[in-house]
């Protein structure tokens, strides 16, 4: 369980360092070529909160090995007011799945 | 000197900016706007604690045709009669009320065709409960409340008169940053939720943070408290949750939302055998695996497509790891039952009984210092809306303190116990300059974790616990403190790292206190004491303490029941 920090995608925006609940990301590098970077990988929680506000997929959350991870990566992003969660499976194979915020849980 | 030094005064410093603190934030600046009110956050309450990734249902509301008295019932009948049914009732009448006006708040909450909220049983309703760490961030934000975000706080301050001890501040550091901050308040609200990590976790490995409380809420203000001399109450009921296999996620949603029952590798449903409390769920669990008649599961089988998408939907809305579990395994709830197992065990004063000592106020055993949430005790079964309900009261208990202060003294500084903090002050920064350590805080973590587990009821006992392990535990324990009081930080995220093993090591002191005192088993597997494996009505008490002179003094005090007025003295 943890994340994965595409630093190609990365703009260095620094809004995913503001919100994670055990102060785990910070920005890392020169001047203009700052990147987010995960203190240590073993001590995510996995809440997802910095996923959610990276505006350009970069963060990618995943499974552990040893919780039973495949080699999945998550990402997410709003679209048109929903929350749009996208699974890439191993096999390059990606699966969408879209919250309305708006509407409650059935469970 | 290593760090800056910047000096705070409040009115009221509001530890910890989770669920209760950002709540009682906004109830006290709409109440009073000439209080200044600080929060001091060890993140960032945007999504600080419990609520970072959403939570699926409020689980305490009371429904249309029952009143509070039945959720204090409920909850007392549960939690084996040590409860304060004073609090619980205070607790229950706020329940409903806190409920709207997150409504009102901005929180979707599902409705039927008449307006009316859809429930699941008697006392929870369904949400859409992605958001509400956001929701509760913006509504902490009124004009006279400064956030003070990413400060660790380590150490309460106060002082002692004929009147007994008084609450002066805090201290703490910022975590990005070579500072040191000086609080200066009238009041102090406690609100740092309950403790996990003491215990080896379900996934020790590289997925040793996957556990269900939050890894990052270390117990700091119990230790804080403990060390101030505050009274402590019933650490021994401990939290154990059952949990889905590996993510650790919850499973409620499908055990009441689709009603699924538990099943064992024989194909017998087993939960009946155990009864359905909440302790017995889970050690009917545990026994049925040490029977060989394990994994056990929650009967999902056979849902149909629509019910999956939806619980795919809702996980992702609270515990996004279950749905990437699900998706990736190639394998959903309707094929596939959901794997479960208990938690290591954790102290959470929201499900479970354990805490700071308060009287119906929210007011601890220390005069300014209230507490709310999974840091006060009394009350279990609180969750999100019990710790708003909580924080409510507080508030206004906080209100009417700040307001005979101020017809007593007028607008006087308080007193400001300055050696104090800067002992403080000088304690971080020996580790700071600290140069030749034995070990990191990860080892003295993972020491810890495995004492703890071997000799306090961990999950490779069974939750069993003996008096001769106990014993050996608290050896072991103490053994620690010397070695964590010379790790080195090289920062001061590595700094906020040591307090938070300290914090640990205080609060396994508690409860291996308070284990050792409780001797009989009056909830399985949260406390299962095998030389004392029966329930004895010499233990219909509650088991508190105080820390004096190094040693905790253990207090049992007689059970307070619905309608008694409990007051502390001195
Ligand atoms: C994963 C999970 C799912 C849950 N699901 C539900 C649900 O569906 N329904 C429900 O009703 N209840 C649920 N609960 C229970 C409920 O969320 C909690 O009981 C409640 O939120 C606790 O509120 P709190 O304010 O006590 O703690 P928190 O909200 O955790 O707040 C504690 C705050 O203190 C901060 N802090 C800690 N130490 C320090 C320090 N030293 N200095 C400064 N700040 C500090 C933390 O960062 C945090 O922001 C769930 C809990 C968890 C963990
Ligand atoms: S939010 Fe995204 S783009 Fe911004 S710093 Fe984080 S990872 Fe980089
Ligand atoms: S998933 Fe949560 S705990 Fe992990 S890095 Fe992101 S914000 Fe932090």
């Amino acid at each position: 369980m943890s994340i994965r920090i595409d630093k190609s995608k990365c703009t260095g925006c620094g809004a995913c360092t503001r919100v994670c609940p055990g102060n785990l990301l910070q920005l890392v590098g020169e001047k203009d070529g700052k990147k987010s970077s995960i203190r240590c990988s073993r001590d995510c929680w996995g809440c997802c909160s910095c996923i959610k506000e990276c505006r350009f997929q970069a963060l990618q959350f995943f499974l552990g090995a040893d919780i039973g991870g495949h080699g999945a990566v998550m990402t997410f992003k709003k679209s048109d007011g929903l929350n749009e969660w996208e699974i890439t499976l191993p096999t390059g194979e990606k699966k969408i799945i879209a919250v309305d915020p708006k509407n409650a849980n059935q469970y | 000197m290593i760090l800056k030094e910047e000096i705070i005064e409040t009115d009221l410093l509001i530890v910890g900016g989770g669920t209760a603190g950002c709540y009682a934030a906004h109830i006290l600046s709409g109440l009073n706007p000439d209080i200044r009110i600080t929060i001091a956050e060890k993140a960032n309450i945007k999504r600080s604690g419990c609520l970072a990734a959403g939570v699926n249902a409020l689980n305490a509301y009371i429904t249309e045709g029952h009143v509070p008295e039945d959720y204090v019932a409920y909850a007392a009948a549960d939690a084996e009669g040590i409860v304060r049914e004073d609090l619980l009732l205070s607790m229950s009448r706020e329940l409903n009320g806190v409920t709207h006006d997150l409504e009102s708040l901005g929180l979707v909450i599902l409705k039927d065709e008449d307006g009316e909220y859809v429930s699941r049983g008697w006392r929870n309703i369904k949400i859409n409960g992605e958001n509400i760490k956001p929701i509760l961030a913006r509504a902490a934000g009124g004009k006279n409340v400064r956030i003070i975000n990413n400060v660790n706080i380590t150490d309460l301050l106060w002082t002692d008169s004929e009147n007994g001890r008084t609450v002066r501040g805090a201290v703490g550091f910022s975590v990005l940053s070579q500072k040191a901050c000086k609080f200066s308040s009238k009041a102090v609200l406690i609100a740092t939720g309950g403790a996990s990590g003491l215990y080896r976790p379900n996934n020790p490995g590289f997925s040793r943070h996957k556990m269900w409380y939050p890894p990052f809420n270390t117990g700091a203000g119990y230790a804080m408290g403990i060390r101030a001399g505050a009274e402590m109450t019933t650490f021994e009921m401990r939290f154990i949750a059952l949990r889905c296999k590996d993510t650790i996620a919850p499973t409620g949603t499908i055990a009441q939302g689709v009603g699924a029952k538990q099943l064992n590798s024989r194909n017998e449903i087993y939960e009946q055998k155990y009864g359905l409390k909440t302790s017995e769920r889970l050690w009917g669990t545990v026994t049925e695996n040490a029977l060989g008649n394990g994994p056990c599961f929650l009967k999902t089988e056979g849902i149909d497509g629509k019910a999956e998408n939806d619980l795919y939907r809702a996980y992702l809305n609270m515990a996004p790891s279950q749905t990437l579990k699900w998706v990736e395994n190639g394998t959903g709830p309707a094929h596939e039952n959901v794997e479960i197992e208990g938690t290591e065990p954790y102290i959470v004063g929201g499900h479970t009984a354990s805490g700071y000592w308060i009287d119906d106020s929210r007011r601890t055993s220390i005069a300014g210092l209230y507490a709310a949430g999974d840091v006060a005790g009394g009350a279990p079964q609180k969750y999100v809306t019990g710790a708003l309900a909580e924080a409510k009261i507080a508030a206004c208990s906080i209100n009417a303190y700040l307001n005979s202060l101020k017809a007593d003294n007028g607008s006087a500084p308080a007193e400001f116990p300055v050696k104090e903090a800067d002992a403080v002050i000088a304690g971080y920064e020996k580790h700071l300059s600290l140069s030749t350590p034995a070990f990191s805080a990860d080892e003295i973590e993972e020491a810890m974790q495995k004492i703890m587990d071997q000799y306090a009821g961990g999950i490779s006992t069974g939750y069993r616990y003996s008096l001769a392990g106990l014993k050996i535990a608290s050896k072991k324990i103490s053994e620690l403190i010397p070695l964590s009081e010379n790790l080195k930080a090289s920062s001061t995220y590595d700094l906020m790292q040591i307090y938070e093993i300290k914090e640990r090591l205080t609060v396994c002191q508690a409860l291996i206190a308070h284990l050792e005192a409780r001797k009989e088993t009056r909830w399985h597997s949260f406390q299962e004491n095998a030389d004392f494996p029966d329930k004895d009505e010499k233990f219909e008490k509650y088991v508190n303490s105080r820390y004096e002179n190094g040693k905790f003094r253990i207090i049992l005090r007689p059970l307070i029941h619905a309608g008694e007025k409990y007051e502390h003295q001195n």
